[in-house]
């Protein structure tokens, strides 16, 4: 008589509920200190700036229309929303570019110590960067001071 | 939002469960409980209250409570914390309290951690060399200096809790990304000197939902329980796909003793006398 294989048979696996946090996760910084709100301005900046690129490759190329359209386009761009815009834009340009040199310098294991036997209470590497975080903001808010002063003044 | 209650000073504590059954939930549903304050109370002891005394239905995961086995993870008034390790009196009159987040959730506050698991495995964490012979069947010992093992002790320390992975803005929105507990330990291996597996784990992690997915928001060191440091880790790593791993060469295997040394107790040992008949 032949034996019966017994296959085993796979059991359902109960549901799961997924708690990725999603876009939230990286928007929302919560009890996190000055490093994570510099991610969430970094990306908003980037953002921005790129979202910006056609923009202003279309403003520039209506130079190509000649004089009149540009002299118009111009009359438009001088309007105040367009100004704080470009103050915004300016901005966005400025945090991007001193926190990027603060983000290189992490990329490459630079300014942020050496690894070691973990003592309590436990240091984190990235505050060690926080006399240069604090430099870079200082100069990129000069930058932006000089930049609003020249953009109302011009 | 319901008002939060509780107050520490009257010894009662107000816990807020996000409480998930698979059976019948197909989202999370909030539950709130009192619990007596004790003295040196962690959010561990107050779930045990409550599951003892309250509702035997709360699941939960623990082993070793006392912040070494990294089972009790979780989601504590905004932050990835190990429940053992958390004491209620610095968490204010209202503890909430959920899954890991970026994880799946089995039951209730049971996070799924296979992913992790697997992720940990995909980027070959153990040494490799050159000298697989020796390898397999060692003769001698590796040797290694105090200086070496400092370049990667600190990353020793990672209990596989997944607090770093629910803290990574990253592994929020990116699925693929292998995340810092995993990526922290490839530098581990490459850091070590008796190691020689960088090509082979940059193979791995050289890609954008690799190492190159992190953008140093540096929370994952903030959530780590045991100061590891995967932030750090990570950067170290990007560094050594560029430049190499930080020893020159891969440590050489030594004697563990030279030739003809006698160990002191075997040194000291009385010979045992001859058997008589």
């Amino acid at each position: 008589m032949a034996t019966q294989v017994k296959v085993p048979t796979q059991e359902a696996v109960p549901p799961r509920l997924s708690m990725r946090l999603g876009l939230r996760g990286w928007v929302y910084a919560g009890r996190y200190p000055a490093e994570r709100y510099l991610y969430i301005l970094h990306r908003l900046s980037g953002l921005g700036l790129i979202l910006y690129l056609p923009l202003h490759v279309w403003v520039t190329g209506r130079r190509l229309q000649g004089p009149e359209v540009w002299q118009q386009t111009m009359a438009v761009l001088s309007r105040p929303v367009f100004v704080a815009g470009e103050m915004l834009i300016l901005a966005a340009f400025v945090f991007h570019a001193f926190n990027g040199f603060r983000l290189l310098f992490g990329h490459l294991g630079c300014a942020l110590g050496k690894p070691a036997h973990p003592v309590y209470p436990y240091p984190v590497a990235l505050h060690r960067q926080r006399s240069m975080t604090v430099a870079l903001m200082v100069l990129a808010s000069a930058f932006l001071a000089f930049g609003v002063w020249n953009l109302l003044t011009k | 939002m319901a008002k939060l209650t509780g107050d520490t000073e009257s010894g009662v504590l107000t816990l807020r469960v996000a409480r998930y059954n698979p059976e019948q939930d197909e989202a999370a549903r909030p539950q709130e409980w009192k619990v007596k304050i004790l003295p040196g109370m962690t959010v561990l002891d107050a779930l045990f209250a409550i599951k003892e005394e309250q509702d035997g239905s709360l699941a939960f995961r623990c082993s070793c409570r006392m912040g070494v086995c990294g089972s009790c993870g979780m989601f504590i008034n905004g932050k990835p914390r190990l429940a053992c390790n958390t004491q209620v009196s610095e968490l204010g009159s209202v503890v909430e309290v959920a899954p890991l987040p970026n994880h799946d959730a089995i039951k209730d506050l049971v996070p799924d951690l296979s992913l992790t698991f697997s992720r940990h495995r995909a980027v070959l964490p153990y040494l490799m060399r050159r000298d697989t012979a020796e390898m397999e069947s060692p003769t001698r010992e590796y040797h290694q200096t105090p200086e070496e093992l400092a370049r990667y002790v600190q990353f020793t320390y990672c209990l596989k809790c997944s607090l770093c992975l629910a803290a990574c803005p990253t592994a929020a929105t990116k699925e693929q990304f292998l995340g810092p507990q995993a990526l922290g330990q490839v530098y581990r291996y490459v850091a070590d000197s008796r190691d020689e597996g960088l090509a082979e784990r940059a193979g791995v992690v050289d890609a954008s939902h690799g190492v190159f997915g992190c953008h140093l928001a540096g929370a994952c060191s903030e959530a780590c329980p045991k100061g590891v440091d995967p932030a750090l880790a990570i950067q170290l790593l990007k560094r050594s796909l560029f430049s190499g791993p930080p020893h020159r060469s891969a440590a050489q295997v030594v004697p563990a003793f030279p030739e003809g040394h006698q160990t002191p107790e075997a040194a000291v040992r009385p010979k045992a006398p001859p058997p008589s008949v």
